[in-house]
């Protein structure tokens, strides 16, 4: 073993077990290559996912033109198609987009309006949510801001859901028709977490069926789950708020992300809980650059 | 028959007799397998990994209990108690395996 001492001599010593100290090294240094690729792959780096989430799936349909991905099952399936190009023909979710305009319209009782609380006055802007809040350090919806719009002008919260929230958040989303989503993560740990919790949330198998969300929008995307065609995770937002035949009525993202959780068989959680907020703005990372297409219909 | 054999099958009747009274539930036990299912439910709430069927057998308990069906009480509530505690098992290996998911 060679030192140095206080005059900068070097010299040599003996060690008692050199091969110990020599097979330790080596076994350190392995240790410490078979860890480095690991914590790569673990480390928070949105962009990295994205990129990788995307092309997966543009690998996977490939004859699936990018903007179409905002439609779902209905960019995947030819027959499914078929049958929402007749839907579409008389949408239906026009009723909630008529009663959204209306209240989108109406002024609260101190004489503002929903749009004196938004950027833009709320026109093309829905493609920007989920956003991170500094001052709040957390993940706000569409549906969350349009709620403390409300409060702040002294108005109650409507329900997350449906009802009139899903019809605001369709006029909302039809203003943003064709814009390709642009969520931002800023360069703030705590909206690192969040993205992070979010992406936890959709690869955690959950309920007593043990399922994740990816395990039916990743790799089974396009295939067949009893009746249904599994919608791929990229764009699986894009449409919201969404008619669906299932509901016979409108919902909101929050209202799907919920309705997953039952079908899991796990008890779905508060619909403004955190890890619903952290997985909607996870997912709509991932669907950057892919257009807003909603309101939207789903079977 | 024979009479070793009319003797054997009094035997296993009465063998049969006695166990029955040790296979019902009391009402302590009842209320005890309910409160146990009840906390451990508690536990998997508190980690946001409840599942349904676990609230459904809780609520069946509790009705059963309401009812007095001891037996029916205490056999619901066991079946809540061991979907509450593979709920919470569930959500603490995911903690880390989730990552495994993860598509790269």
């Amino acid at each position: 073993m060679v030192y140095r001492n206080a005059n900068g001599e070097t010299r040599m010593i003996k060690s008692s077990c050199p091969g110990r100290w020599a097979l330790a090294r080596t076994v350190v240094c392995a240790l410490l290559l078979a860890a480095a690729p690991a914590k790569a792959a673990d480390k928070t780096d949105p962009e990295t996912d994205r990129k990788a989430l995307q092309a997966f799936f543009f690998a996977k349909f490939p004859k699936v033109d990018k903007a179409e991905f905002g439609n779902g099952p209905y960019a995947v399936n030819e027959e499914m198609r078929k049958q929402w190009t007749d839907i579409m023909q008389f949408p239906p979710y026009e009723i909630a987009l008529d009663e959204g305009h209306a209240e989108w319209d109406k002024p609260f009782a101190n004489g503002k309006h929903y749009a004196d609380c938004f950027d833009n006055k709320g026109e093309g802007i829905r493609q920007t949510y989920p956003r991170f809040i500094a001052e709040t350090g957390q993940v706000e919806t569409l549906e969350g801001a349009i709620n403390r719009c409300r409060v702040e002008n002294g108005e109650k919260p409507l329900d997350p859901m449906t009802g009139l929230m899903a019809s605001l958040a369709a006029v909302m989303s039809e203003s943003s028709r064709g814009k390709p989503f642009a969520i931002a993560i800023p360069d703030d740990p705590r909206a690192l977490a969040a993205y992070d919790r979010g992406k936890e949330f959709f690869y955690s198998r959950k309920g007593q069926l043990g399922v994740s969300c990816a395990s039916c929008h990743m790799s089974p995307a396009g295939e067949r789950m009893r009746g249904d065609i599994l919608a791929p995770a990229l764009g699986i937002l894009a449409a919201m708020p969404i008619y669906r035949s299932d509901w016979g009525s409108m919902g909101t993202s929050i209202r799907r992300i919920s309705t997953c959780s039952s079908q899991t068989r796990a008890v779905p959680l508060k619909a403004d809980d955190e890890d619903y907020r952290d997985v909607e703005y996870f997912l709509s990372y991932m669907s950057n650059g892919i257009p807003v297409v909603g309101p939207g219909t789903r079977p | 028959m024979k009479r070793s054999m009319k003797r054997s099958i009094l035997l296993a009747a009465g063998l049969v007799m006695l166990s029955l009274p040790a296979l019902a539930a009391t009402q302590e036990e009842a209320e005890a397998a309910l409160a146990a299912a009840r906390a451990a439910e508690s536990e998997a709430v508190a980690a946001k990994a409840a599942w349904i069927p676990t609230e459904t057998a809780l609520i069946k308990a509790a009705k059963a209990l309401a009812a007095e069906k001891w037996d029916e009480a205490k056999l619901a509530a066991d079946e809540a108690l061991a979907l509450a505690r593979l709920s919470v098992e569930q959500a603490n290996e995911q903690k880390t395996s989730w990552r495994n998911a993860v598509f790269r």
